[in-house]
């Protein structure tokens, strides 16, 4: 049944679909090279929608609407709101780099198929049920596929939309899979109607498990952790870097929402066993992650392989809500998860602003040697590249040492011997990490300039990417608030 | 704001001014900026000296506000008869530096500068934070500027000596991190250094600690046999880099067995004093050796280091007054003595260029000014009575010998070991016919280095012949540490 009520939950998502396809005739009519009106509708759409999604988040209720089938709740609007606030910020970093080479000349697809993946972020986030948890991913995907190969003389950027699409096609079958067993299982694809039928201990516990496995499998790679992370390094790098952005950004919070929903929402009461599953996950993804990215030459590569140890992190957040059967951690640990999260996505942002910065047209900025004596060049972007490596490697005053904080006091506090263990093993590969984080700073301060001149940025690009990278600073002076609303997002979720 | 938040949060904001005043133009009114703002920061310090209580052992100027509630950390300050000291020191020598690269420094002046600003302003931090947190977060900051002072400005092998650096610390610390945040949840969620002073802890939890901390502190004093990072890292570190790593980064770790390891983990501080003893020994004896036959001055005054700080932890484990105290006052002669003899062989680098001591011969025929300095620097590092270097030393040695005879005796052969390689050094580079051309044509020091050369002079002197000020203010709260480690806080 579609009441009025229903339509409130999903307002927002009907407002972006609607202007996507708004967009998409309208920039029929757009003929400029640089698609400037595309790109000015697009980011007032967006910026309405971000605004919609923070009241919603703020006034702090949760509907359920479309017969409990999505659910709009604080923790989801607060996602989708960062979500689409990420994907402005890849548009304005990644305009003129698409714009030089020409991927925009054919039309207005980068806007429109971001304002879709978009959609299908917050499908994802929103979603209360298999199948619509399922189409949202799809959608993104979907939309991803098409957005890597948006260069399509390019070799490199149809290589990697082709390895995309095909690994991503397998793990959707994988989560597919998963999502049938559980329903064969449990008889519904409603996540409370899913978590009640187990919590009964009516159903055999090894078919659950088995669903379980899958549903983990085609999450995982979804995350781009170890041992499903094969597409990650290829696409970052094939991809063009705006698109690497675009994927590399937001998704991740709609991952982590899924996180939740499933398995928390879902499938708590089977945490015990994929608390391990996480484990196993987390160690691996920390270890390759960080070891892989020390022989990286390209910058994007590096920062693919950096990425899965962040997710390793992530997980191991994930992993501390539960003990013992008992759910007392869980909103601690799953709000320092999505801490980690939205300050990882902050910092990538910037990261790879400065990387498309340096990019102009017909020439890539992809190689860590490119970034030789930028501090000569340029000591302000300098600046914020070294404060976004310093935040990755998790050295305060940084925000991103406070995502390490929290994920770790989360581990520790969940558990005993071997808990404490996995936080020294997880500090010392972020030790490892350091290295190669450092090793980018050293060339970027203690080499010369191969190449001299300006860079040369439109004024927007400047000032987003200072108050970008100002905002690493800054949250990492003062990173309560950021903190509190996720922990009380986190809450609210749990409680409800 | 204050005075403690003045005293850290000055000389941060001056470094950030000069990083956003930019570019090389303008290098003059650089210079001027940052020793106004070094100059500034240092006055804000001196209030906490006089108006300080030394009648009681309770924190001091304490400021207190929440910073992070979701964990409970608060931006504590405060300080005692302990680290006061050490703030002032701290800001003296960011003055002396600042002076000492003025004309030295042609490159990225702004940069190098904004370094050192923001670096003390970090490392008071570290001295005064009462949170365990807030400690973290400073003590690890100061690797980010001190990174970039040794890769950006420092010697040919210098990006080795960043990493090194970097790295071998960062290692440390990150096992500190697990340490922090296991006293947090056995607190109940605290962060609070004076509530984990309390916590009652086991055997074992506090073993475990006393490692993770000893990992970190070990590092940074440095500890014998973690100490291979410092010889390389002073090599090729510009000179003033050198001067604050030797005179006060080095501190943080020594303050940090004080605030951390001896009052949160007392039973097992004890447990494990034979094992501290035992490296401090080391570290003075056998160091001793090695620093004897470096060829490289700056190398060799990087180990007399080594050889000094361990002094300082010995005086720390043998668990009495002046075994302590001595350690502190240690700490803070040598915070002169060895910034004194890094700046002394900075003069000589920048003439020559060569830290080697065979490069040298008969300086004083040529500068006989600057070889007076020398003369007095190389004599406090021996531990010359009169000067700074005996104090602390002279206590240790007391206190050991109350100890146990032979551990005091074994401490004061490193008298022995300091004044052999000290003077033989001296006698080499300073003394004799000169033996290489480019000493003919060296030039006595100018009016800027005399200045800051001066006023370290007064400094160990005034260390030497009059301690009563250094040791008056930490008599109180030494006393009531070494009671507070003396209780077991077994339950």
């Amino acid at each position: 049944m579609i009441d009025k009520l229903s339509l409130i939950a999903v307002y927002p998502e009907i407002l972006l679909l609607v202007m996507a396809c708004v967009i998409a005739l309208f920039d029929l009519s757009v003929q400029s090279r640089t698609r400037t009106a595309t790109y000015l509708v697009t980011m007032l759409t967006l910026a309405v929608v971000a605004a919609l999604q923070a009241s919603y988040a703020t006034s702090g209720q949760t509907m359920y609407a479309f017969g409990n089938m999505v659910v709009s709740d604080a923790m989801g609007n607060w996602l989708k709101c960062f979500a689409t606030l990420a994907v402005m910020v890849t548009l304005v970093y990644g305009r003129s780099y698409a714009a030089d080479r020409d991927m925009l000349r054919g039309g207005g697809e980068l806007f429109v198929l971001s304002l879709f993946s978009l959609l299908g972020m917050f499908v994802m986030i929103s979603g209360n049920n298999f199948l619509v948890i399922y189409m949202g991913v799809e959608l993104l995907t979907l939309s991803s596929y098409a957005l890597v190969a948006l260069r399509r003389d390019d070799t490199l950027s149809i290589e990697a939309a082709m390895k995309y699409f095909v690994l991503g096609a397998l793990a959707s079958g994988f989560l597919l899979y998963g999502m049938s067993m559980l329903y064969g299982a449990t008889g519904s694809l409603n996540l409370q109607e899913v978590f009640k039928a187990i919590s009964a201990g009516q159903i055999k516990h090894q078919v659950l498990v088995f669903g379980l496995v899958f549903l983990i499998a085609g999450l995982a790679f979804k995350l781009g952790v170890v041992p499903f992370h094969m597409w990650i390094p290829d696409v970052y790098q094939g991809a063009p870097t705006a698109i690497t952005l675009m994927i590399g950004g937001a998704p991740k919070l709609a991952a982590f929402a899924v996180f939740i929903r499933l398995l928390v929402e879902g499938l708590l009461p089977l945490a015990v066993d994929w608390q391990q599953m996480l484990m196993v996950l987390a160690v691996a993804s920390l270890a390759i992650g960080n070891l892989a990215a020390i022989a990286q030459t390209n910058i994007k590569r590096m920062l693919a392989f950096s990425t899965i140890s962040h997710m390793g992190f992530v997980l191991i957040g994930m992993m501390s809500g539960v003990v013992n059967g008992h759910a007392e951690a869980a909103g601690n640990a799953y709000s320092s998860s999505m801490f980690y999260v939205v300050s990882y996505v902050l910092t990538t942002l910037a990261s790879f602003g400065v990387v498309l910065l340096l990019s102009r047209n017909g020439y890539e900025s992809e190689e860590i040697s490119d970034f030789a004596g930028l501090n000569q060049r340029s000591p302000f972007y300098a600046g914020i590249m070294a404060v976004c490596l310093f935040s990755l490697a998790g050295i305060p005053p940084m925000i991103g040492f406070y995502a390490k904080l929290a994920v770790l006091q989360a581990l520790m506090a969940s558990g005993g011997a071997l808990h404490i263990g996995l936080a020294v093993f997880a500090v010392m590969m972020s030790l490892i990490g350091a290295f190669y984080y450092l090793r980018v700073v050293k060339v970027m301060y203690f080499d010369s300039p191969v190449k001299a001149g300006e860079i040369t940025a439109p004024f927007e690009v400047r000032a987003v990417l200072s108050l970008n990278g100002a905002l690493l600073l800054v949250l990492g002076l003062v990173p309560g608030g950021l903190m509190a609303l996720c922990a009380n997002a986190v809450m609210q979720m749990l409680a409800s | 704001m204050g005075l403690l938040s003045l005293a850290i949060w000055t000389p941060i904001a001056f470094g950030v001014l000069l990083l956003a005043l930019g570019r090389d133009d303008q290098v003059q009114a650089v210079r001027w900026i940052a020793l106004i703002g070094a100059v500034v920061s240092l006055l804000v310090t001196l209030p906490l000296y006089t108006q300080f209580n030394v009648s009681t052992a309770a924190m001091q100027f304490v400021e207190n506000a929440p910073w992070i509630d979701r964990f409970n950390i608060n931006y504590h300050l405060g300080v005692d008869g302990i680290s006061v000291w050490f703030i002032l020191l701290t800001a003296f020598i960011n003055v002396i530096v600042v002076i000492a690269g003025w004309e030295v420094i042609t490159s990225r002046v702004n940069q190098y500068m904004a370094a050192f600003l923001i670096l003390s302003g970090f490392m008071i931090g570290v001295f005064s934070a009462l949170d365990g947190l807030l400690f973290y977060v400073f003590f690890e900051a100061t690797l980010i500027p001190m990174y970039l002072i040794i890769g950006v400005w420092g010697g040919p092998n210098k990006i080795y000596a960043a990493f090194k650096f970097f790295l071998y610390t960062l290692m440390g610390s990150l096992l500190m991190l697990i340490a922090l945040i296991y006293l947090f949840n056995a607190s109940g969620g605290s962060f609070d250094l004076l509530t984990w002073h309390k916590l009652p802890l086991g055997q074992t939890a506090q073993s475990l600690l006393f490692f993770a901390f000893l990992a970190a502190f070990a590092v940074k004093v440095p500890m014998w046999p973690v100490h291979t990072w410092l010889p390389d890292v002073h090599v090729e570190a510009p000179t003033g880099g050198s001067a604050v790593l030797a005179a006060i980064m080095l501190k943080l770790g020594a303050y940090g067995f004080l605030r951390f390891s001896m009052p949160i983990a007392p039973d097992a501080s004890h447990e494990w004093a034979g094992l501290m003893i035992g490296l401090s020994l080391a570290a003075v004896i056998y160091v001793g050796f090695v620093t004897m036959v470096q060829k490289d001055m700056k190398k060799l005054v990087a180990y007399s280091s080594v050889a000094h700080m361990g002094f300082v932890t010995l005086g720390f484990f043998i668990f009495n007054d002046l075994g302590v105290a001595g350690g502190i006052v240690q700490m803070i002669s040598h915070g002169f003595v060895s910034a004194a003899m890094f700046l002394g062989i900075g003069v000589l680098y920048d003439r020559v260029h060569s830290r080697e001591i065979a490069s040298y011969g008969g300086v004083v025929n040529t500068m006989p000014k600057f070889t007076a300095f020398a003369l007095l620097f190389a004599m406090a590092n021996c531990g010359l009575p009169g000067t700074a270097g005996f104090v602390g030393e002279w206590m240790v040695i007391l206190g050991a010998v109350k100890v146990n005879f032979w551990i005091g005796m074994a401490a004061a052969s490193a008298l022995i070991f300091g004044a052999a390689y000290t003077l033989w050094m001296f006698k080499r580079v300073y003394l004799g016919p000169v033996t290489n051309d480019h000493v003919k044509h060296l030039k006595d020091i100018n009016g800027r280095e005399f200045f800051y050369l001066a006023l370290l002079a007064i400094a160990v002197l005034y260390m030497g012949l009059y301690p009563k000020p250094f040791t008056d203010v930490m008599d109180v709260s030494v006393a009531e540490l070494l009671k507070h480690v003396a209780q077991s806080k077994l339950n």
